[in-house]
């Protein structure tokens, strides 16, 4: 596969994780506003910019319906939604040959309705609605994605893109929400706490899927536990990590190259810490620590799948 | 009723117009010609708005599958959709017949021209063409002297320009040896209609074009370099930022092929390589998308960034074949155009087919005194120019524009040619819930490789705003369906 193909896979891929993820905190803490009393509204919405990455342009102005509005619409902030999905829809039409017209159409459609005057006014007068409309296209052109398309390598680099920029978001919003995670243990009478926590656990959909394995007991360390070293559910940590191990795996395997040791040993590395660490360890140590490592990983990994996959040099290719 | 013609159709109608243009649809007299007559009374018969309503949906459809193309020039909006038009234009099987060994003909001739000029220049040799027409053509390429191309194949892709005049024949315009583009155009428009029309397609016996990307990478395969039994063929776009760009993605994934830029391509030892995951990748066939001039830095313009360096040379060692071959826009040229005909007498020893419109070289000086005496009556051309630019149409010019043209012509005569202000033939479209008639061209797609394939068919364009005569899609054209009958 052309590299610039896979470098354009790889970013719409990560863009449209990106918006999802975006979408789906701004839900969140708008939804916690709700509830009088609690944080003030200044410190959700520093909260909210904070797990997002901390991308500039977006300080608390006082107005909730214009940050929401820049958020989601403003074309020129590169962390709104609408930036990532344009850049996710630029990059997919520079490889309208690669991707099938199921998946081109679908994201095609999300990018189309989300210019029209409708979403914005849609925004000012049912929020959920439009979040509604634009998850259900990112999750149409993920089913499409993995129903229409071969699972080449060109699949792979679209998994890689995911899983990277999921592990990387949720890593971040678990430092973000340590204060939170490390308080106190007893129960806490107001409900405030537990809508927090519910929201936390909301921001990676998971909500559902932790009252499964655990009741909708909420307790702080199970929370962490499941966001972070679950091996079946798609939004924790170590499943994403898994993702990302398999698809270089795959890659390395269809393209017949041997892989890179440096990259397998960095993943290597990160799969190791998050089987087999159990949650009290990692409580008992720097938590923050542990999520930062992870991070950095993360950024690692990316920086070497470009060095080996995309931006070679051609002295080295031709030597080998 | 009117001349035969049952009111419901004469509803659709309104006051449509008919002149000395040959109508597509009616005959002079109003009634609807035989072939048109099933598809009139479809389209009569159809609830009010349900034509709008499909030529909505079928809009919509082009919008959503990104079936655009971009607008230079213009800040918003830069990508639209062609304006299409649901009414097709039908072609019978004598017609056909005659345009497709017409065109047949014509490349084979135009081939025949391109190989001798660059390499024994007999033709130049034997004064029926003059010499220095053919070396004051700023697409003649000195590098492509004494070169061995391939099968002999300089023009592999073509999509040449038809008119029909009132005498009901088709002649020539243009036959746009370079890049030729529109093709995807004609086989997107064939899926839609057949969803929207499926009953009358079946009704009427249309031969089907949907092969054309089979065609073309077997054309492409044929032209691979010896010794190569698997080549590895691409296609080379200038990028997203080409206002052809839909179409190359389409072609790419119709024919299988890696759609590449030039920065994916680089060359070590006359060979190109292109970039890949899994390392450096050889090529073979370059389907070229890119103007000569773009295509490599060490040879032609040295401040474009869209070719690859490297790629001429490793095309004149033989290792990689790039189609249309370099410098066939000397063919092109709309000055030499003219000796068209004179170059099938002198190659295939035949009579034209398929007849050229008048053209008056300005280098002349007869021709020359003549135009500028008449430029309100002809239509003016830059010869290296396409795509409508560069022309003045005299009839719906204005003194000044005629002045500055006058002026240009005097400065470079060699630049420019005349021909008559052609009344050619107009096809009804559906503009608001009426057929009203707007002027058509016709462009086949022939593909020539171990053999001539033309595909029964080719786009439709249609000039839609009422009196123009420019058909191009950058100048506010749109396109239809052709279908030519069993």
């Amino acid at each position: 596969m052309l590299t610039r193909v896979a470098d354009s896979l790889y970013w719409m891929s990560r863009y449209l994780e990106r918006a999802e993820n975006t979408l789906r905190q701004l839900d969140v803490t708008i939804s916690l506003m709700l509830d009088m009393g609690g944080a003030s509204a200044e410190s959700r919405w520093k909260r909210l910019v904070a797990s997002l990455g901390g991308p500039v342009g977006l300080e608390w102005s006082g107005d909730l319906d214009e940050m929401a509005r820049r958020l989601v619409f403003e074309q020129a902030n590169p962390a709104s939604v609408i930036h990532c999905i344009s850049g996710a829809r630029e990059n997919a039409r520079q490889v309208r040959e690669e991707i099938s017209s199921e998946q081109w159409q679908r994201l095609n459609r999300l990018f189309h309705q989300m210019q029209s005057p409708q979403a914005i006014g849609q925004l000012d007068s049912n929020m959920s609605d439009l979040l509604v409309l634009v998850l259900d296209g990112i999750h149409l052109f993920k089913g499409v994605s993995d129903t229409t398309m071969i699972h080449g390598q060109g699949w792979q680099f679209i998994r890689l893109g995911r899983y990277l920029e999921r592990a990387y978001a949720t890593a971040t919003l678990l430092e973000v929400y340590q204060p939170l995670l490390s308080g106190s243990f007893e129960q806490d009478s107001s409900g405030h706490e537990y809508l927090e926590l519910v929201g936390l656990l909301r921001c990676c959909t998971s909500f559902e899927a932790f009252c499964q394995v655990y009741t909708a007991d909420l307790s702080r360390d199970r929370i962490l536990e499941f966001l972070l070293l679950n091996h079946d559910f798609p939004h924790a940590i170590r499943y994403t990590v898994d993702g990302i191990r398999h698809a270089i795996e795959s890659i390395q395997r269809t393209g017949g190259r041997r892989a890179p040791e440096e990259l397998s040993a960095a993943i290597g590395r990160l799969h190791a810490m998050l089987s087999f660490t159990t949650i009290g360890e990692i409580l008992a140590g720097e938590t923050g620590q542990f999520l930062r490592i992870i991070r950095e990983q993360c950024l690692r990994i990316h920086e070497m799948i470009y060095r080996f996959y995309i931006h070679y040099s051609i002295q080295s290719a031709l030597a080998m | 009723m009117k001349a035969g013609i049952p009111d419901e159709v004469e509803a659709l109608f309104g006051d449509y117009p008919l002149d000395r243009a040959f109508d597509e649809m009616r005959e002079p007299g109003g009634a609807v010609r035989q072939l048109y007559q099933a598809l009139t009374e479809t389209l009569a018969q159809l609830p009010q708005g349900e034509l709008q309503r499909r030529k909505q949906s079928a809009e919509l459809s082009f919008l959503m599958q990104g079936i655009t193309f971009t607008v230079y020039g213009r800040e918003e909006g830069t990508e639209r959709i062609f304006p299409y038009d649901l009414v097709p234009r039908l072609v019978t099987a004598a017609e056909w017949d005659t345009i497709e060994r017409g065109l047949t003909q014509r490349i084979t001739a135009l081939n025949l021209f391109l190989r001798d000029v660059y390499s024994d220049a007999k033709i130049l040799n034997d004064r029926v063409v003059p010499r220095e027409m053919v070396y004051s053509c700023k697409h003649y390429r000195r590098q492509m002297r004494g070169l061995q191309v391939p099968r002999n194949v300089y023009v592999a892709v073509v999509g040449s320009d038809l008119l029909r005049l009132d005498s009901g024949e088709f002649v020539v315009l243009e036959d746009n040896l370079r890049v030729p583009s529109g093709v995807s155009y004609m086989l997107t428009n064939r899926r839609v209609m057949k969803r929207t029309f499926p009953r009358m397609f079946h009704r009427y016996g249309v031969r089907p074009i949907e092969h054309y990307p089979q065609l073309l990478l077997s054309t492409l395969r044929s032209l691979a370099p010896e010794g190569r039994p698997e080549p590895n063929i691409v296609l080379l776009t200038p990028g997203v930022f080409n206002s052809a760009y839909f179409e190359h993605t389409y072609l790419a994934r119709q024919m299988g092929i890696d759609l590449v830029e030039g920065r994916d391509l680089v060359t070590h030892d006359n060979i190109v390589y292109m970039r890949t995951t899994d390392g450096l990748k050889r090529v073979d066939v370059i389907y070229r998308r890119v103007d000569d001039d773009f295509s490599d830095p060490l040879v032609f313009r040295p401040d474009s960034a869209l070719g690859c360096a490297g790629l001429f040379n490793a095309y004149r060692a033989g290792n990689v074949t790039v189609t249309n071959a370099f410098g066939t826009g000397l063919a092109d040229d709309k000055a030499l155009y003219a000796y068209v005909p004179r170059m099938i007498r002198y190659y295939l020893n035949e009579d034209p087919i398929l007849a050229n419109v008048e053209t008056f070289l300005l280098s002349e000086e007869k021709d020359r005194r003549h135009v500028l005496a008449n430029l309100d009556k002809l239509v003016v051309k830059a010869v290296g120019e396409s795509g409508g630019y560069g022309m003045m149409i005299g009839p719906h010019s204005t003194a000044a524009q005629r002045e500055e043209f006058a002026r240009q012509i005097e400065a470079n005569p060699r630049n420019y040619i005349a021909q008559p202000t052609l009344e050619f033939s107009r096809a009804p479209c559906l503009i608001g819930d009426r057929l009203e008639p707007r002027h058509v061209d016709l462009r086949p797609y022939i593909l020539y490789g171990d053999k001539v394939n033309i595909v029964p068919g080719g786009l439709t364009r249609v000039a839609l705003e009422k009196d123009s005569l420019v058909v191009n899609s950058s100048q506010g054209g749109g396109s239809k369906d052709t279908w030519v009958l069993e």
